[in-house]
């Protein structure tokens, strides 16, 4: 990148990423423990084969490689009829052996894309490849002390000394390389986001795990002038912009954020003529920035070469053998086009697979206007307001079941039922028909409504007046009325009806 | 127990049921064996005590085998005569002053000694042949997956397996019987038997060669020993007397075997070492100061020379800039040798030549000149390129009473063919 560029005109970003996502498994890659860690003590999930002891020897996991091949079918990338295993050499303390096993010249996934949207405007990016590996353990950097080891986790350079956990170790892997086909951080966002959302839906990716996403970007700024009609950019200019590498991202917010920043730093120095040094930058969360982790940096040589513990797997049917359902983006139109729903009904009710299944279920059983409203309205806008994930209820979908159940039989207002149920349900805990009957919100009988009525008559006689005189504001005055003394368990349209038959009589 | 074979002489009492039931196994020493130490013949590994039996040893112990201990090796196996180990030499019980071979030569002095009935080695490019032919005992290289390695601490993982060493062709055989078939935990393991082969693997040690074609591979005769020839030629008109036919056939690849052989045995070697960094092996680093410059020290005082001269050579071969001139024209060079001696023994049963070129060097003799140690390996590494079984047994002596070994290589898991042409001798 010369000077020159910033004083002839704009200049464009261009993005490329690696995107880490940990495959849901039962068991590791390459032996049977269990990657169920959660909060376990450390190294307490571990076997011979993942802790690297010498003699042991790797046998891949079948689930993994399904699971590879699903993501595989659902970016419609091509599998190869074979697939192959190499070693990556390089030494770092959570490395068992001192080299990982990935895959190198024949992954399990090449030539993909994703369709994702930015601002209404469909856009698809290219994803080179995406092959299996296997995660190496996790390392704290540790304080001396007395007090909680989490408290005195620490960056390396206050470390007295470092522990490592190979709980983590093994645990399927998939790396997604993509072409450097983004022009802005908030696409990068976009697009984790529909990822991640397509690897839910195919039931191999647990946001909720810690670490199961992680993000190496990078970044350069090309001159706008150099960009194809098309908007592609060729290769020179390509290879002539010095790129970032920015390592440590874990979250679509942080991507989005951590480009954001690497942007405008680039851009500042191109603009006043300095250049921008090819390095590898970390990116710090608390802060928002970028800082340089290893500038001027050779080609890392890994030394690459094939794993001969693993012979060849041959896939070249496992595409048409292997399943994987109906994905978000299909799902949409069909709920569009089965059910009526408008674009952003269908869009809310297909974020997650576990709310659209929901859907289908109420919808099987109700009106789906019904549900629709229920399940992406209601729940899914109290469960919002409470920062609380359709996760969070799953075990309970039967009582929201009977809750939308009570209000299509009319035996709850609607109004009671997701004011009053459901954020009880929610806040409380309690099911659907304990809280209809301790607040006796059961609809109230028709002569309690008409005693009501005439009881607001009798004792409003200015109001009555009005509503002779013809203000209409005076019914409303009176349907309030009938609503307090029925404790709004009446319903506020057969009120108006009743009042006004009243009154007219 | 004599001759240094061994490195530690815990036994591990067998069972009173079983095929080996009142048979005494020694265990070359980078051979899992759990609660034993298991030290690859390194200073590395002195103090390590795997958690975990190795699938032969496994075997061994259900088979009712009474293990005598763990036997002397060249470090990591990373030699032809036993004296790269960390624990001493050991010595030919069959040839005094002389050397075992390698590198599992403990195993084969354990056996030739009489210290044990049978032993387990390793071969990786001759090292059960090579210590086999020089003991006087014979030594079963199988065919590339027909045992498990799950256990064996891997020099050059691709290369190896495990072998049976004996006093007849008979009891390793029937030594190979328990160690061989499919397992779980290697996935390079094959079942012998969908292959189409015979497995019965004893019963074809019955000496009959009547009819057997065996081709002689000029270039594995011509470079060895005046000694060492003549003896072979006696050998093979011994089988002709016996009813075989031989035949001279070409390998013109194997010219290559050896540089091939090491190019990729060292680039294996360079990865599969590269875990014995003091953090869990060795000696500890004391953890001060750059990490990169500690664990070098504790590679630096675990290993030996051969070790880290092997590994140094690995790491050059598979560099970028280097790998596509030293490993990829090694990996070619290996498709080639195979195909070579796939067209042979399209003609014949089993191949012959002496299992090694020179008798046992004397004790000190090569180790300042490993090229000399590399180059003794040529008869035997192309075997091992090629995933193929091979056989060593006792072909008789030199004029100096030196013990000679003869080789017969057959077909991926023609193992019985082995055995029936190496039974004919010995």
């Amino acid at each position: 990148m010369t000077a020159q560029a910033a004083e002839t005109g704009d200049l464009v970003a261009v993005i490329g990423l690696e995107v880490h996502v940990q495959l849901e498994t039962a068991t590791k890659i390459f032996c049977g423990c269990s990657t169920d860690v959660g909060d376990d003590e450390p190294n307490t999930h571990t076997c011979p084969v993942c802790l690297g002891l010498p003699g042991a020897l790797p046998v891949p996991n079948e689930g993994a490689v399904e699971a590879a091949v699903k993501v595989g079918k659902a970016i419609d990338a091509e599998i190869p009829e074979e697939t192959t295993f190499h070693r990556k050499n390089y030494y770092y303390p959570d490395l068992p052996k001192n080299f990982q096993i990935t895959q190198y010249d024949a992954p399990i996934c090449q030539d993909g894309e994703l369709e994702f949207n930015v601002d209404g405007t469909r856009r698809s990016v290219d994803i080179r490849r995406a092959h299996l590996e296997e995660d190496p353990g996790s390392i704290k950097h540790v304080r001396e002390g007395t007090e909680g080891l989490e408290s005195r986790t620490v960056s390396i350079e206050r470390a007295d000394y470092t522990l490592i956990d190979y709980n983590r170790a093994g645990t399927p892997l998939m790396e997604i390389v993509t072409e450097p086909d983004f022009r802005e951080p908030g696409e990068v966002r976009k697009f984790l986001e529909k990822l991640e959302e397509v690897l839910e839906y195919l039931g191999v990716f647990d946001p909720g795990r810690d670490g199961s996403l992680r993000i190496d970007a990078n970044l350069s700024m090309v001159p706008a002038e150099d960009v194809d009609d098309d908007g592609a950019i060729p290769e020179s200019v390509l290879e002539d912009a010095n790129r970032t590498e920015v390592k440590n991202i874990s979250s679509h917010k942080g991507a989005e954020k951590a480009l954001a920043f690497e942007k405008s730093r680039q851009k500042k120095l191109v603009e006043s003529g300095r250049a921008v040094e090819q390095e590898t930058r970390h990116f710090n969360e608390t802060h928002g920035n970028t800082v340089s982790m290893r500038s001027k940096e050779a080609e890392k040589d890994y030394r690459y070469f094939r794993e001969a513990d693993l012979p060849p797997l041959q896939v070249a049917d496992w595409k048409e053998r292997i399943a994987i359902p109906e994905l978000p983006d299909a799902r949409r139109e069909r709920f569009e086009a089965e059910y009526g729903l408008s674009d952003e009904a269908a869009s809310k009710l297909t974020s997650t697979k576990q709310v659209a299944d929901f859907f289908e279920d109420v919808a099987e059983e109700f009106d789906p206007d019904l549900a629709a409203t229920w399940v992406a309205d209601n729940l899914l806008g109290e469960l919002n307001y409470r920062d609380m994930q359709i996760t969070d209820i799953d075990d309970r979908f039967d009582e929201v079941m009977r809750l939308v159940e009570l209000v299509a039989e009319d035996e709850i207002t609607a109004k009671n039922a997701r004011e009053t149920v459901l954020r009880a349900m929610l806040d409380e805990g309690k099911t659907p028909d304990a809280v209809v009957e301790e607040a006796d919100l059961g609809k109230t009988s028709g002569d309690e409504v008409a005693a009501a009525v005439t009881e607001a008559v009798d004792e409003n006689p200015g109001a009555v007046e009005d509503y002779h005189d013809g203000d209409d504001n005076a019914i409303n005055f009176l349907v309030g009325q009938v609503m307090q003394k029925t404790g709004g368990s009446a319903d506020p349209g057969d009120v108006n009806q009743l009042l006004r038959e009243e009154l007219e009589g | 127990m004599s001759h240094n074979a061994y490195i530690t002489d815990e036994r591990i009492a067998g069972g009173d049921d079983g095929p080996l039931a009142d048979r005494t196994v020694a265990v070359k020493d980078n051979i899992s064996t759990e609660g034993v130490r298991t030290t690859c013949g390194s200073a590395m590994l002195d103090e390590y005590v795997p958690p975990y039996d190795a699938t032969v040893v496994d075997r061994l112990k259900s088979a009712g085998a009474t293990i005598t201990g763990k036997t002397n090796m060249d470090e990591f196996g990373m030699g032809t005569t036993t004296e790269t180990s960390a624990f001493g030499p050991t010595e030919n019980p069959a040839a005094p002053g002389h050397v075992p071979g390698g590198s599992s030569g403990g195993s084969a002095a354990a056996v030739a000694s009489g210290d044990a009935d049978l032993a387990l080695g390793t071969d990786t490019g001759g090292s059960v042949r090579c210590p086999a032919a020089f003991c006087g005992v014979v030594g079963i290289k199988p065919t590339y997956g027909l045992v498990s390695r799950y256990g064996l601490i891997a020099y050059a993982n691709s290369l190896e397996q495990i072998g049976p060493i004996a006093p007849s062709v008979e009891e390793a055989a029937e030594l190979l019987e328990v160690i061989a078939g499919p397992d779980e935990h290697d996935a390079t393991t094959r079942d012998a038997a969908e292959e189409g082969a015979d497995t019965d693997y004893a019963a074809a040690a019955d000496g009959d060669v009547e009819g057997m074609q065996i081709g002689i591979p000029t270039e594995l005769v011509e470079g060895a020993d005046e000694d060492v020839v003549e003896t072979f030629w006696d050998a093979i008109d011994d089988l002709e007397a016996q009813g075989a036919s031989s035949h001279e056939v070409d390998l013109p690849s194997v010219e290559h075997a050896v540089e091939a052989y090491y190019v990729i045995a060292m680039s294996e070697a360079s990865s599969n070492l590269a875990r014995f960094d003091g953090v869990r092996y060795g000696p500890s680093p004391d953890y001060e100061g750059n990490w990169n410059e500690e664990f070098a020290g504790v590679r630096e005082a675990g290993f030996g020379e051969e070790v880290k001269r092997r590994v140094l050579l690995g790491t050059y071969a598979l560099s970028a800039g280097y790998h596509d001139k030293y490993y990829k024209k090694a990996q070619d060079a290996r498709a080639w040798v195979k195909q070579d001696f796939d067209e042979a023994l399209a003609e014949a049963d089993v191949l012959a030549s002496p299992t090694m070129p020179v008798p046992p060097m004397e004790m000190g003799e090569s180790l300042s000149d490993p090229l000399t140690m590399y180059l003794a390996d040529a008869n035997t590494t192309p075997v091992n390129l090629a995933n193929l079984p091979a056989i060593s047994v006792p072909a008789g002596e030199t004029d100096d009473g030196l013990p000679v070994g003869m080789q017969f290589v057959g077909p991926a898991f023609g193992e019985t063919e082995i055995i029936r042409a190496g039974s004919a001798l010995a």
